[in-house]
């Protein structure tokens, strides 16, 4: 990623809203898969039922992590996979880069991971000298862009079939101004398809790691993970230890929710359960932590973890529609990234958990019932306590405090501020006031309800 | 019954009118209301900007003015929120007592007074604001998110008690206005843009009226209305609960 100064969420925003016309495209069209979500959901009358089954295993995994890791661990390599355990990211780019060398390879596929982007996995073994080409459409369009996914289910959801067609023609001499998707895509799959079949070694990600049976089982729209893995004479796939599930059986519950959760579809197109490598092929597993035994052991948001990456907080979030993924300067955009992010970085991501109303629908639609709400919430007090709120946020919220815990100087202030708003408004009617910009102040009354009641009620 | 009146600190400056509605409406319903003097605010300001910590004096304002009601009702779903999950107390008694007996005031009217009539008139195209905090917080109506439950609204209940209203449907009868408190100013444009997206879904069902259970919210909106010189109009739903012809 170019090191070019990170805007915090706010002034983004900003940015991102100078072309209101895009704003209302990318809401629309995400307000458009939340729909999707909600008519998927109506087809589903245990759907309630479900998400707290979800709930309650996720709960269980992060009772039982170290169990189920070492279980998992234990059935996986009875099966011939070789598993590698990395603290961080660093590790988990050094593990996969030595894989790939020893493999004899310069160059790899590489399918829908997150938790790649996370680590920063691309840049890492392009400077190594690795080629590494993304095999999801849209992962493959930003990439194209070099710009990151702005979206965790839907990575090039912030441009339009124009910007795409541009994309192409630049990247892969598609006609100029071409924007017909089946044009466009049947480009993207004949180039992937040299890719695919020239490519020893692919990663793909994990959306659950069964720990009894020591398989795992990856979700895709496109089939593009199992195109990578069945082609390549090394498999590689990389997981946030959080992936696991204690059972096979647990797989009825959590793709019934994922694609349903995710874009209203009632299961993914492939969910392709990998056990073993086949005769000749190496498989590998990269078991990453990464802060997630940090965030483990905070009472208040640990079980952020139970997510499975649905996005549909994403989808529902009235500021994320109306931001973009990139102001969230984070591999993991929109709500649920806003409470992952500060457990990597309080500093750098100190902005995120104020990017939100807290309204709360974020909460509603998780479908493993994450509070995201209230932890946002939650981080808020935990960063500015930490001292990461800007100095003069502290003074001015001491000063509100003392205002509003005493009901004198309370009515003092308050009799002031609406005689300044009566008799000499430009004072706070100017361009300085965030609240003007773009509204009209409320209109200020001779007298408060208190002064009435006391006027006429009291008496 | 002995109701204390919580009246949020904005609305006491702002909006005296929705105040004495509130109290003018639960008086007309029987109650004995008062309305304690030294009363300020709930400390959600400094709470939701991260500075939970420095609500103590607030709290214990707060306690004194309320320990003593057998219900505190508020025209505000937001702050009745706050108080109901984060009052504490150094006599945490009292504060746990208040926090099981104060009431949002369309929940109040339906559900401990369960209100089923109202002499209010108001021949008007009204579309309702849910704001998220009484919606979302405190469960005023079935959330858009939650699709299998079975649909309610208690602000929608009591509104079709009102002669002569028409109720509208919104295209997305359930999502933030973008007010979100410190949010308004700090994240100014997204506010703003949330704000417009929701008074043009109102605007484009022909609205003359758009009320709420939260003055926070139709402030917020009515100042995007004014700056567009609109002639649609914002009301707290206590305004229209006790209006005549």
């Amino acid at each position: 990623m170019n090191k070019q100064l990170i805007l915090d969420h706010a002034d983004a925003a900003v940015e991102f809203n100078k072309n209101e016309a895009k704003v209302d495209w990318h809401d629309e069209t995400l307000w458009f898969v939340r729909t999707k979500r909600d008519r998927a959901v109506a087809q589903i009358p245990e759907w309630e039922q479900l998400r707290e089954a979800a709930s309650q295993i996720k709960n269980h995994v992060l009772s039982n992590m170290h169990d189920l890791l070492i279980q998992f661990e234990e059935n996986a390599a009875r099966n011939g996979i070789k598993i590698h355990w990395a603290a961080d990211g660093d590790e988990h780019n050094a593990i996969i880069l030595d894989i790939i060398k020893q493999a004899g390879a310069n160059r790899m596929v590489k399918s829908k991971s997150m938790l790649t982007e996370e680590c920063h996995l691309n840049q890492f073994l392009i400077d190594k000298g690795i080629e590494v080409i993304d095999s999801d459409l849209g992962e493959r369009i930003v990439q194209m862009r070099n710009e990151p996914p702005s979206h965790i289910v839907l990575p090039a959801i912030h441009l339009t079939k124009a910007e795409v067609g541009e994309t192409f023609h630049e990247h892969l001499g598609t006609e100029k101004g071409a924007t017909d998707p089946q044009y466009l895509t049947e480009a993207a799959r004949q180039h992937l398809r040299e890719t695919f079949l020239t490519r020893k070694v692919a990663l793909t990600g994990v959306n659950f790691a069964i720990a009894e049976t020591g398989g795992f089982v990856v979700c895709t729209n496109e089939g593009n993970a199992d195109m990578g893995a069945h082609l390549a004479d090394v498999h590689i796939a990389a997981m946030g230890f959080e992936k696991i599930i204690p059972r096979a059986e647990h797989l009825g519950v959590f793709l019934r929710l994922l694609a349903r959760s995710a874009t209203g579809q009632p299961i993914t197109t492939f969910s392709s359960h990998f056990h073993r490598p086949r005769p000749g092929q190496e498989m590998h597993i990269v078991i990453v932590d990464n802060g997630r035994s940090r965030q483990l052991g905070r009472p208040d948001f640990r079980n952020s973890l139970k997510c499975i990456r649905c996005a549909a907080c994403l989808n529902t979030c009235p500021v994320y529609r109306r931001s973009g993924g990139f102001s969230y300067h984070s591999a993991v955009a929109g709500p649920i990234g806003s409470i992952l992010a500060p457990n990597l970085d309080m500093k750098k991501n100190a902005d995120l958990p104020f990017a939100s109303t807290l309204c709360g629908s974020c909460s509603n639609v998780c479908p493993v019932k994450i509070d995201i709400h209230d932890q946002l919430y939650k981080w808020r007090q935990v960063l500015m306590k930490e001292g990461y709120g800007p100095g003069s946020k502290t003074v001015a919220m001491k000063a509100m405090a003392t205002v509003l815990e005493s009901p004198r100087l309370y009515r003092m202030a308050g009799k002031v501020g609406r005689g300044v708003l009566r008799f000499a408004p430009i004072t706070v009617e100017n361009g300085l006031n965030p609240w003007y910009n773009q509204r009209e102040m409320p209109e200020p009354p001779s007298e408060s309800f208190h002064d009435w009641y006391v006027n006429n009620k009291k008496a | 019954m002995k109701v204390g009146l919580f009246i949020p600190c904005y609305i006491d400056q702002f909006y005296p009118n929705v105040a004495i509605a509130t109290l003018k409406l639960l008086e007309k319903v029987g109650c004995d209301v008062s309305y304690p003097l030294q009363q300020t605010c709930c400390g959600q300001p400094m709470a939701n900007s991260g500075f939970e910590h420095l609500t103590g004096g607030c709290n214990e304002n707060f306690v004194r003015n309320f320990a003593d009601f057998d219900y505190v009702v508020s025209p505000s779903g937001s702050c009745t929120l706050h108080i109901k999950h984060h009052l504490h107390s150094t006599n945490e008694e009292a504060a746990t007592g208040i926090r099981s007996r104060i009431y949002e005031l369309t929940e109040f009217l339906t559900d401990v007074l369960k209100v089923t009539s109202l002499d209010a008139t108001f021949p008007y195209k009204v579309g309702l604001h849910q704001s998220c905090h009484g919606q979302r917080g405190l469960h005023l109506a079935q959330m858009s998110e939650l699709v299998v439950s079975p649909p309610f609204s208690k602000p929608v209940q009591l509104l079709n008690l009102v002669n002569g209203i028409e109720l509208i449907q919104l295209d997305r009868r359930d999502e933030c206005c973008g007010f979100g408190g410190t949010f308004c100013v700090t994240e100014e444009a997204v506010s703003v843009k949330m704000g417009k997206d929701r008074v043009a879904d109102h605007l484009r069902h022909g609205v003359n009226y758009i009320t709420g259970v939260d003055v926070s919210c139709l402030m917020h909106m009515e100042g995007i209305l004014k700056r567009a010189n609109s002639a649609v109009e914002v009301k707290h739903i206590a305004e229209i609960l006790t209006a005549t012809l």
